[in-house]
């Protein structure tokens, strides 16, 4: 196995992008850290900076105004990196499908623009569950091994 | 003078928003600041004429994930205005109890994200701690534990069942002990007065000029409340409290929202013991043609929707006025004058909410209904003064 995929396995830092959300995936990001689900036991934790973070978890329809920011996040985490788009704005935009000020693509478009090969996890719900989000970073820390 | 100019932002750890902020600073002093929004703009008043009367509330509850239970309430009732419905009285109630149920989950979350911007992390792991039975209740009651999706046009989707009422209660009266020793834990802390009273004051007259709403203004000496002022769902049929501080610092502010989550356990409390037995919903036709207004206090202050009918399926025009709206632009009277490690908390103690702020005005001519100028007429008009200038030289 890789020893940088095997690195990232081991205690994956979390960094929190609201890319136009309606700031429910949000809250129950911070649930996540919080004393019922506290996934700090397991050695995730979200930091300050993306030039730290292991994983991107972002939320929201990118709008126009996020998507070249988007970009710059991504570029400026280390990689290998993971990006985990939850819920279903970042999914597929979801309710807002429709929106004028949506950027030309959901999540994983913007990002596949600046580079194609890269990781996209996708957790469904308005909002996601914390369950369902802890579910999907174990999903997707199993298949990367 | 020279100023240093400080961006924070877009995407900072201090709030889970996007959204840039300038500080102006004379070395530790914020002397001016400025505000750049619009990362989260989604064009919900656009979509909305886009949907059907009934798909609205799922759209509106969407503005903010916080306020869900508000946004589509505001809207609703506008809406029922407009086609002269009249909810039956058990919907009042189920309305009324999911509110506050909210208003005690968002004041929590406040509390909590407040501990953690002045680095006192305990009072954030506990005020989150103790919201858990709070999304619990509104998770078995209006079956999510967020964008609950409870109030329909013509009265509620979901019913309460008599039986769950004794789980609410007990729910209830374990929190009140929680939250008193939480609320003294905060109120009676020394290093927080010092942290926060005389920090980020909005005087009675700026917190009038600025047209502050909800917490905001109560802190202020300001005791205005829709729910007392103009009373919807129960509201006028049971017996509570407005409260407010005389301060406007940001101790005011907290001390206002910690008491008015017991006065949002007295509310569900008789709502629970009082709930009136009969139907939840009336049936609605068509909605008219005409235009209504209804507002809702939100728990960062009153929301405001405005609704216009055509006759058609889908609202021809619809209008939201968020709290935030109105709050944010207090942190100009809020923060110029503090240091710059002040500015963190009195910024939070707005309790700023962005996704609900975030909208795009276009200026339409009144006549034509065509824009006064598109980008294209904007670079007309350079190219004209540039080609003007040239002659003129």
């Amino acid at each position: 196995m890789n020893w940088r995929i095997w690195a990232l396995q081991k205690s994956p830092w979390v960094y929190h992008v609201n890319a136009g959300a309606c700031n429910n995936c949000d809250i129950e990001v911070l649930e996540l850290l919080t004393p019922r689900f506290d996934v700090e036991r397991f050695g995730i934790t979200l930091v300050g900076s993306p030039r730290h973070a292991d994983a991107l978890l972002v939320s929201g329809i990118c709008t126009r105004q996020i998507a070249p920011r988007l970009q710059d996040l991504y570029a400026q985490t280390p990689k290998p990196c993971v990006v985990f788009c939850i819920g279903t704005c970042a999914c597929a935009r979801g309710i807002f499908h429709d929106s004028y000020h949506a950027a030309a693509g959901p999540v994983d478009e913007v990002i596949r623009a600046v580079d194609p090969a890269a990781t996209i996890l996708y957790i469904p719900g308005c909002p996601p569950k914390p369950e369902a989000m802890i579910l999907g970073v174990v999903k997707a820390l199993r298949a990367l091994a | 003078m020279t100023r240093t100019v400080l961006p924070i932002g877009p995407f900072h750890p201090l709030q889970e928003e996007a959204e840039f902020f300038q500080l102006y600073v004379d070395g530790e002093t914020v002397v001016d600041m400025d505000v750049r929004i619009s990362y989260n703009h989604r064009g919900i008043e656009d979509i909305s004429t886009r949907r059907t009367f009934d798909q609205v509330p799922y759209l509106v509850e969407r503005v903010c994930g916080i306020c869900s239970a508000s946004h589509p309430l505001a809207y609703i009732q506008a809406v029922e205005e407009l086609a002269g419905i009249t909810p039956p009285e058990r919907s009042l109630y189920l309305r009324t109890i999911v509110n506050e149920l909210e208003r005690l989950h968002s004041h929590l979350l406040w509390v909590g994200l407040a501990g953690h911007f002045l680095g006192y992390n305990t009072v954030f792991m506990w005020a989150w701690k103790y919201r858990e039975p709070v999304l619990d209740l509104l998770e078995a009651t209006t079956g999510s534990r967020i964008n609950y999706a409870n109030a329909k046009i013509g009265g509620s989707r979901r019913d309460i069942p008599n039986e769950l009422a004794p789980r609410i209660l007990s729910v209830l009266s374990e929190l009140e002990g929680k939250l008193e020793m939480l609320t003294g834990a905060v109120l009676d802390d020394y290093v927080l007065h010092l942290r926060t009273k005389g920090v980020g004051v909005l005087s009675r007259e700026d917190a009038r000029d600025y047209c502050v709403t909800g917490p905001t203004a109560r802190a202020s000496g300001i005791a205005i409340d829709v729910r007392r002022d103009d009373p919807y769902a129960a509201y006028d049929r049971i017996e509570w409290n407005v409260i407010s501080a005389a301060e406007g610092d940001v101790f005011a502010k907290a001390k206002v929202r910690l008491l008015e989550c017991f006065e949002s356990i007295k509310i569900i409390r008789q709502c629970a013991r009082q709930l009136p037995e009969g139907p939840i919903e009336v049936p609605v036709a068509a909605i008219p043609p005409g235009e209504a207004v209804g507002h809702v206090e939100a728990p960062r202050g009153e929301t405001f929707h405005y609704v216009v009918s055509d006759g058609g399926p889908c609202p021809a025009r619809h209008k939201v006025r968020a709290p935030s709206y109105v709050n944010i632009p207090s942190f100009k009277a809020a923060c110029v004058g503090q240091p710059l490690a002040d500015v963190t908390i009195a910024l939070a103690a707005v309790d700023p909410c962005y996704s609900c702020t975030e909208r795009l005005a276009v200026a339409l001519d009144a006549r034509t209904r065509r824009p006064l100028y598109t980008f294209d007429d904007l670079v007309r008009l350079s190219q004209e003064k540039t080609a003007r200038l040239a002659r003129e030289v």
